[in-house]
């Protein structure tokens, strides 16, 4: 696709949509649905009362910790997994088992690990994308071609030199795929932990939105914003896919 | 002279789901220092079987293999493969593909002696590119200056310009040759394309189709530059080609 079309395109989209959505806003009549020009008023107003960049910064910080602890503990262990046949199948029936269970169903005992503070939806990020990065950095050492492997003993290159100069470059295409999978999931989740109970947050924002005075307005720019985060965070993800050290694996 | 390489009486069977499949039967062959011996074969006869067991990548199941007189373990520098698939990687630079194998050396003499391989196989200019934005022609020569700027003893070489168009294929034999000439190595090659085998080699191996043993062992007569259209080239290739069954 031409540069233009690929911003033009989704941008009439989402302009229709938004025609649209005004229209069965004022054809209903309804009050509790607000028009987008109510919303981009309620995100005005959040913005003036110098919260939103709090909440936004408080949900950014949950998902960075557990993202991050799950990144540094799931690559070494996807990696050792894919090589290691035997780990792996020790391992990978455990994670099969573990990973369909919706980080959402941890929720309660999270809360009773963990309380009702920072480390419980840390907790829940961490375990939402953990598996993504798993199975994807599994996936990947499995699918390194022999002859890559070969060569590098060929020339000497074994032990620790091997991971580092084969297997890790090797696998790093799906590894950020995974990660990328992972953020999404994240992002995701920090949400829905955050509307139990904690006091910051995105989540939190909605939530509270409508419990202090039914304010769908707000409701709605909170969910917004958490679109345009989540947009912006994919698209940091996606250009790691286009460093020349893993294009090669993507096809251009 | 010792032998440089000494098969002997080598057999391979792999375990398949359908049975044993006896691949290898009692090869036997040597290859001097310095000498150029290419092996063809039908398609699937057990080529790349052979070569990877005589580079150490796969143990044979009774004979022996020996470099220098001693018995093959595993794969080493002496001994660098160009493998069928081709095995440059990906992930890193022409440059950084050519440096891969000298761990251990100073950075600049790395660099150095990569630029100078680069020049060699005439991939000057293409240093920083990636092999995803060079040519499958490009890409063999990548192969065959990584191989080079470790200095091994022996190359190994497996079918290295079959996927080529065929004017590239000539032309990187008389690359070879130009490079052989002035550095030399001891070759074994694998192709199943008889006129490369003529064209390269002082002696051509004939093994039967699968399971493989060696039909015939005959030297090639001509000097360097050998002439491609040559009445007796032609003779010789019709001869190979008869005795593949052709
Ligand atoms: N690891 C393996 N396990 C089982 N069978 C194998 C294995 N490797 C090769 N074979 C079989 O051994 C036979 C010889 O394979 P090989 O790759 O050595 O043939 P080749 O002469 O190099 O063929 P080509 O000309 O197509 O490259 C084939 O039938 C192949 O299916
Ligand atoms: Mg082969």
């Amino acid at each position: 696709m031409r540069g233009k079309t690929k911003i033009l395109a989704p941008a009439v989209l989402v302009s229709v949509l938004v025609v649209l959505w005004w229209a069965a806003v004022a054809v209903s009549e309804t009050i509790i649905v607000p028009t987008p020009w109510r919303v981009v008023l309620g995100i005005v107003e959040l913005a003036r009362q110098g919260t939103l960049l709090d909440h936004i910064a408080a949900s950014l910080f949950r998902v960075g910790s557990g993202y991050l602890l799950a990144a540094a503990l799931a690559i070494p262990l996807g990696i050792f997994m894919g090589w290691f046949h035997g780990l792996f199948a020790a391992l990978n029936p455990l994670t099969q088992i573990l990973r369909p269970i919706s980080p959402i169903a941890w929720i309660p005992l999270a809360i009773i690990w963990f309380g009702v503070g920072n480390m419980a939806p840390i907790f829940l990020i961490f375990l939402s994308s953990f598996f993504p990065i798993v199975l994807e950095t599994t996936a990947g050492v499995h699918t390194i071609e022999r002859q890559y492997i070969r060569a590098a003993q060929n020339f000497g290159v074994g032990g620790a030199a091997l991971f580092r100069q084969v297997v890790v470059p090797a696998a790093l295409p799906h590894i950020i795929v995974g990660m990328r999978i992972s953020l999404g999931v994240a992002w995701l989740v920090v949400v829905a932990a955050e509307m139990i109970a904690l006091k910051s947050g995105l989540g939190y924002l909605i939530i509270d939105s409508r419990n202090a005075g039914n304010r769908y307005d707000l409701v709605v720019a909170g969910m917004a914003i958490i679109g345009v985060i989540g947009l912006v965070l994919d698209n940091a993800m996606r250009r790691l896919e286009r460093l020349k050290e893993v294009r090669w694996k993507y096809g251009r | 002279m010792a032998a440089k390489i000494a098969v002997r009486n080598l057999w391979k069977i792999y375990p398949t789901p359908d049975g044993p499949l006896s691949v290898l039967e009692g090869i036997d062959f040597t290859v001097a220092e310095g000498e150029f011996v290419a092996v063809v074969g039908p398609s699937g006869c057990g080529k790349t079987t052979l070569l990877n067991i005589v580079a150490g990548f796969e143990p044979g199941d009774r004979g022996a293999v020996a470099v220098d007189a001693v018995p093959v373990s595993g794969p080493s520098r002496k001994g660098i493969v160009i493998s069928q698939q081709g095995s440059v990687f990906p992930w890193l630079t022409v440059r950084r593909n050519l440096m891969f194998g000298l761990d251990g050396l100073p950075r600049q003499e790395k660099r150095r002696l990569a630029d100078h391989y680069a020049e060699l196989v005439g991939l000057k200019g293409f240093e920083e590119a990636f092999p995803y934005q060079t040519s499958g022609g490009m890409l063999k020569r990548v192969e065959v200056a990584r191989a080079l700027v470790v200095k091994p003893e022996i190359l190994y070489m497996d079918e290295p310009f079959a996927a080529l168009d065929a004017l590239t294929r000539v032309r990187m034999r008389l690359e070879l040759l130009r490079i052989l000439a002035q550095e030399k190595h001891t070759v074994l090659l694998v192709t199943h394309d008889v006129e490369e085998a003529i064209h390269l080699a002082d002696r051509i191996l004939i093994l039967s189709s699968r399971p493989a043993s060696i039909r015939s062992i005959l030297k090639v007569p001509f000097a360097q530059p050998r002439k491609l259209t040559s009445p007796e080239f032609i003779e010789l290739k019709e001869q190979i080609l008869r005795e593949l069954g052709v």
